[in-house]
C-alpha cells in the first residue's frame, strides 16, 4: 500500500485490472462500457455511415426518456427493488398531457401536473412497500394495472397533441456544430442524469439508496433513515416515469393508452446491462445511461443490416440479459 | 455468593449506564425480570448466561431497540428513553453486533463514517472522509485502505472497522455482543489490543462472549443471567470459574426431581459398555468456526449426553451428524462403512434424525395439523411419488398421540396451538416415525412445563433400552447426568472429556466444563 504508483511492475498492474474487473461494483459496467465500444467499432467497420456522430447522438435523441426511466429505475433496483409501472405510468403522462392540451391549458402547467401526479404515485407504492410490507414486485404492478387501466378512463383513442410549445420541443434542434444537433429533450435527460449521479455519489440520501441495497437491517442498525429513503426511492421512479412520460410525448406527439408497453422490461434490461446487480447495492446510473445506449445501438445495428426483422433486437436484447445476469452471479459469488 | 454486590472501584464511583428493575414482556414470556445493571468508565463488563437467558434483550433494552415495561436507565445519572439505535448512539452508546452490521458494498470510509460523513457544498466530502477514517483506523493500528469495499476484507477486519465506526460517535459506552465469535486466537489478540486502548480512555465496555477464557482475560466485572433473572454481579477477580458457570446453569428445581425420581427407580441395570456395536463413529470431525478435528463414537442403545456451555461446539456436532451443516474433513462411519452426510435428507437414509433446538423455527411446521406434522419425515423418506394412505396416516397419529400422551383436541389440530411440550412431543413423534437409529436431540426440554419434560426424558430411557442410539444435548446437567450411559463434554469447540456415567456428579462436570481439566479417568475410549 505504500509503494508508489511509479513501482507498479506489469504483474501488479495485471492483478489490479483483474481486481476491478471481477470487483462486483466496476466488473459489470466495464464490460458494458467494452461491448458497448465493440458494437460500435464492428458496426463502423461494417456499415458505411454508422462512424457519423450523428449515429450516436440519435441513439440519445431516440432514447431520451428510456434514459430518464432507466435512472428512475436505477434508484429502485440498488435498494433491491424493483419497479414495474414505469411503462403505463409513462402511458398515462402522454394521455393526460394530450387531453389537457386538447382542452387548452398552458403547456406548463400541464407537465408540473403530470410530474406531481406520478410523484404522487410513486410515494403511494413506497408507502404501500415500506408501511405494508408489501413486496415491490406486487405494489408496483398493482400501480402498473391502476395507470393503464386510467388511460382508458380519459381517452381510448390515440390523441394527437397540436399544441404549439410540445411541437416545437419536438422539432427544435439544438445544433452542437459540424453539422450535428440534439433535441431539448436529449439535454432534459443528460441533466437528469448528472443529478442522479450527483444525488448517489454525494448525498446522504444517495449512499442511504446503496446502504438498503446492501443490508437494510445493517443500514437502520448504523443509525441511517433507511425507511424515509426507500419510500423516496419510489417517489424519484414516479416522478422520472412522469418526466419520461413527457419526453415520450414530445417525441411522438400523442397521447395514446396503449403506448410505452413493455418499457418498464426496457428499462429494468438497461439497469441490469449498465452493471446494476438486481439484489441491490453495487451499480451506477451512468452505468443504466450506458445501458440504454447499448440496446439503442443493437436496434441501430439492426436497422443498418437491413434484412434482419426487428424482432432481432429483443433476441439479442434478451441474451444480452442471459449473460449479465449470469455475469453478475458469478462476480457476487466469488467475494461472498 | 448469591448476592454479593461488588464494590465499584474507587477511582470512579460513578456508572456511565445504570440500569434499575428492567422488566420486558413478550407474548407469553418475561424476559427480563427485574434487572439491574449498570457500566463503569474505563473498565470491562460482561454478560453473561445460557441461552434465553435475558442477555441480548438486556441489550436491546439499552439501545432502545425494545421499550422497557417497567424500570429506569440512567445515563451519566440521567435518565433517558430511547426509542432506536441512533437515538442511543447519538447519546453516546454504540453497539458493535455478533454478526458485522455493516455494509459490505461500501467502502470501509463509509462504514466508518456514514451517518456522520463530513460535507462540502452541499454533498459528501469523499477526500475528507477518507482521510478522517484513516485516522481513526490507524488509532486502531488497523493499515486498510479506507477506499476498498468492505467485504473486500476479512471478517475479523470488519469488525474492527465496526468498532472503529462505534468509537467515531463519541462513544461513552461500547457495547461488544459476541464480537469475537469468528474470530480466531490472533484475531482475539488483536481485538482485545483494542478494547484495552478503549478501556484506558475511559470508555465503559459491555462484553458479551460464551469463551470463558476470553471473559476472564478481558473483563474487570461479570453480570450473570439466567431465564430472564438477575443472578449477580461480581468482580472478575473474585469469581471463581467453577461458581461462574454454577451461577451460569442453576440447579434444577426440587419438583422436577421428584418426578424424574421415577424415571429412575424404573431404571434397570444398564450394561454399561457392554458389548453393543458401535453405530456411528466419528472421526476428526472439523468444520471451521463450529468444531475443532473431534472424534465421536456413539454405540447402539447408548445414550451419550453432550455437556458444554453454548457456543462449545455440542449444537455444532449436532448438526455435522444430521447433516444440516457440511463438515469441512473428516469422516463419519456408520457400522464401519463410512458415509456422506451432507444434506438432512443422506443422514435420514441412514437412519440418523436431528431434531433441532430451533422447535419453531427449524421444527414444527406451524399452520399444519398434528397428524401432517408426525408423517412429514416418513412422507418425505417414502418419496411424493407414494403418498401414505390416509387410514395408515391417522392410525401413525393416533398411536403416537397415545404414546407420547400429547395433549391435542384431535389430530387434525394446528400445531400452532399446542403448548411447547406438546410441540415437541409432536416433533419427537415425526423422528419416532421414520425408526431411526440415532436420534439427536437439541435441547428437547428447553422451555416446556416439568411435566412435559419428564415425559420426555423417560421416552428417550425407553427408546434407548430398545436399542436406538442417543444423542442427548442439554444446558441442564443433571437432566444429562440422569439420562446417559456416556458424557462427552465440549469446550470451546473441542472435546476435552469422554467419560462413562457412573457416579459422576454435577460438580464434576461443571468443573469440567469449566476448567477442562483432564481427569485421569476420561482416558477411557482412547483404547482405539
Amino acid at each position: 500500500m505504500t509503494t508508489l504508483s511509479a513501482s507498479l511492475t506489469p504483474r501488479r498492474l495485471l492483478d489490479r485490472v483483474v481486481d476491478v474487473f471481477t470487483s462486483p461494483k466496476s466488473g459489470p459496467v466495464l464490460v458494458t462500457a467494452i461491448l458497448f465500444l465493440l458494437m460500435y467499432v464492428g458496426g463502423g467497420l461494417r456499415y458505411h455511415g454508422f462512424f457519423a456522430g450523428q449515429v450516436v447522438l440519435n441513439l440519445l435523441i431516440d432514447n431520451a426518456y428510456l434514459i430518464v426511466l432507466a435512472v428512475g429505475m436505477t434508484f429502485v433496483i440498488l435498494t433491491g427493488g424493483i419497479d414495474l409501472s414505469v411503462g403505463a405510468v409513462v402511458a398515462l403522462s402522454t394521455i393526460i398531457a394530450a387531453r389537457l392540451l386538447q382542452l387548452g391549458w398552458s403547456p406548463g402547467v400541464v407537465i408540473v401536473l403530470i410530474l406531481i401526479i406520478t410523484s404522487l404515485l410513486g410515494l403511494l407504492v413506497g408507502l404501500m412497500i415500506q408501511v405494508f410490507k408489501v413486496q415491490p414486485f406486487i405494489a408496483t404492478l398493482a400501480a402498473m394495472f391502476l395507470s393503464r387501466g386510467l388511460c382508458y378512463i380519459i381517452a381510448k383513442e390515440s390523441i394527437t397533441i397540436s399544441n404549439p410549445f410540445f411541437k416545437a420541443m419536438a422539432n427544435i434542434r439544438i445544433s452542437l456544430g459540424y453539422r450535428l444537433s440534439i433535441t431539448p429533450s436529449v439535454v432534459i435527460a443528460l441533466v437528469v442524469l448528472v443529478i442522479a449521479v450527483w444525488v448517489l455519489q454525494y448525498t446522504r440520501f444517495g449512499r442511504t439508496t446503496y446502504a438498503i441495497g446492501g443490508g437494510e437491517q445493517s443500514g437502520m442498525l448504523m443509525g441511517l433513515p433507511t425507511a424515509r429513503t426507500k419510500v423516496l426511492v419510489y417517489v424519484i421512479s414516479g416522478f422520472c416515469s412522469g418526466l419520461a412520460g413527457v419526453l415520450f410525448s414530445f417525441y411522438t406527439l400523442s397521447g395514446y393508452a396503449l403506448s410505452a408497453v413493455g418499457t418498464e422490461m426496457d428499462a429494468i434490461a438497461a439497469v441490469v446491462i449498465g452493471g446494476t446487480l438486481l439484489t441491490g447495492g453495487y451499480g451506477f446510473v451512468l452505468g443504466s445511461a450506458l445501458g440504454v445506449l447499448v440496446l439503442g445501438l443493437i436496434q441501430t445495428v439492426i436497422s443498418f443490416e437491413g434484412t434482419l426483422s426487428s424482432w432481432w433486437t429483443k433476441i439479442f436484447i434478451g441474451a444480452l440479459l442471459l449473460v449479465f445476469i449470469i455475469l453478475q452471479k458469478v462476480l457476487t459469488s466469488r467475494r461472498t | 455468593m448469591e448476592e454479593s454486590p461488588a464494590t465499584a472501584p474507587l477511582e470512579n464511583p460513578a456508572p456511565v449506564v445504570e440500569m434499575t428493575d428492567i422488566s420486558i414482556s413478550f407474548p407469553g414470556v418475561k424476559a427480563l425480570d427485574a434487572v439491574s445493571f449498570r457500566m463503569f468508565p474505563g473498565e470491562v463488563h460482561s454478560l453473561l448466561g445460557e441461552n434465553g437467558a435475558g442477555k441480548s434483550t438486556l441489550i436491546k433494552a439499552l439501545t432502545g431497540v425494545y421499550s422497557i415495561d417497567s424500570g429506569v436507565i440512567r445515563l451519566d445519572g440521567r435518565k433517558v428513553t430511547f426509542s432506536g439505535p441512533a437515538q442511543a448512539q447519538a447519546a453516546g452508546i454504540s453497539t458493535v453486533y455478533q454478526e458485522v452490521n455493516l455494509l459490505g458494498n461500501l467502502t470501509v470510509a463509509e462504514n466508518v463514517m456514514l451517518g456522520r460523513e463530513p460535507r462540502r457544498f452541499g454533498g459528501i466530502n469523499w477526500r475528507a472522509m477518507r482521510k478522517r477514517s484513516a485516522e481513526i483506523l490507524s488509532g486502531l493500528h488497523l493499515n486498510i485502505d479506507p477506499g476498498s469495499l468492505l467485504n473486500s476484507h476479512s471478517l475479523a477486519i470488519q469488525q474492527l472497522v465496526a468498532i472503529a465506526r462505534a468509537i467515531d460517535v463519541q462513544a461513552k459506552a461500547l457495547i461488544l455482543d459476541e464480537p469475537t465469535s469468528s474470530l480466531d486466537t490472533e484475531e482475539v489478540a488483536e481485538l482485545f489490543r483494542v478494547i484495552r486502548t478503549l478501556k484506558d480512555s475511559g470508555v465503559a465496555i459491555l462484553f458479551v462472549s460464551h469463551f470463558l477464557e476470553q471473559v476472564y482475560e478481558i473483563s474487570d466485572r461479570l453480570t450473570v443471567l439466567r431465564n430472564g433473572q438477575l443472578v449477580g454481579e461480581y468482580l472478575t477477580e473474585e469469581l471463581l470459574r467453577i461458581d461462574l458457570v454454577q451461577a451460569m446453569i442453576g440447579k434444577e428445581l426440587s419438583v422436577l426431581d421428584d418426578l424424574e425420581a421415577q424415571v429412575h427407580s424404573t431404571e434397570k441395570d444398564r450394561a454399561v459398555g457392554a458389548k453393543s456395536r458401535t453405530f456411528v463413529e466419528a472421526r476428526r470431525l472439523t468444520r471451521k468456526g463450529a468444531i475443532a478435528p473431534m472424534d465421536l463414537s456413539i454405540d447402539e442403545g447408548e445414550v451419550v449426553g453432550l455437556a458444554g456451555l453454548l457456543g462449545s461446539g455440542r449444537t455444532e456436532l449436532a448438526r455435522l451428524l444430521g447433516g444440516v451443516d457440511r463438515a469441512d474433513s473428516g469422516q463419519v462411519s456408520v457400522h464401519g462403512e463410512p458415509v456422506k452426510l451432507r444434506t438432512p435428507r443422506q443422514a435420514i437414509k441412514h437412519r440418523i434424525a436431528y431434531s433441532s433446538e430451533n422447535r419453531r423455527s427449524e421444527g414444527v411446521v406451524d399452520e399444519l395439523s398434528v397428524r401432517d406434522n408426525i408423517i412429514l419425515a416418513l412422507q418425505a423418506d417414502r418419496g411424493w411419488l407414494r403418498p401414505i394412505p390416509r387410514k395408515r396416516q391417522d392410525e401413525l397419529a393416533a398411536s403416537y398421540i397415545e404414546a407420547l400422551n400429547i395433549k391435542t383436541p384431535n389430530a387434525d389440530a394446528l400445531v400452532r396451538n399446542l403448548s411447547g411440550g406438546n410441540q415437541q412431543k409432536v416433533l419427537l413423534a415425526r423422528w419416532l416415525a421414520i425408526a431411526p437409529r440415532l436420534l439427536i436431540l437439541d435441547e428437547p426440554t428447553r422451555g416446556i412445563d416439568i411435566g412435559a419434560k419428564a415425559e420426555i426424558q423417560k421416552l428417550v430411557y425407553g427408546l434407548a433400552e430398545n436399542g436406538m442410539s442417543v444423542l442427548f444435548i442439554s444446558a441442564e446437567l443433571e437432566e444429562v447426568l440422569r439420562l446417559s450411559n456416556r458424557i462427552v463434554v465440549l469446550r470451546d469447540r473441542k472435546k476435552v472429556a469422554d467419560l462413562p456415567n457412573d457416579g459422576l456428579s454435577v460438580d464434576a462436570l461443571l468443573t469440567l466444563i469449566a476448567e477442562g481439566a483432564p481427569a485421569p479417568s476420561h482416558t477411557i475410549g482412547a483404547e482405539s
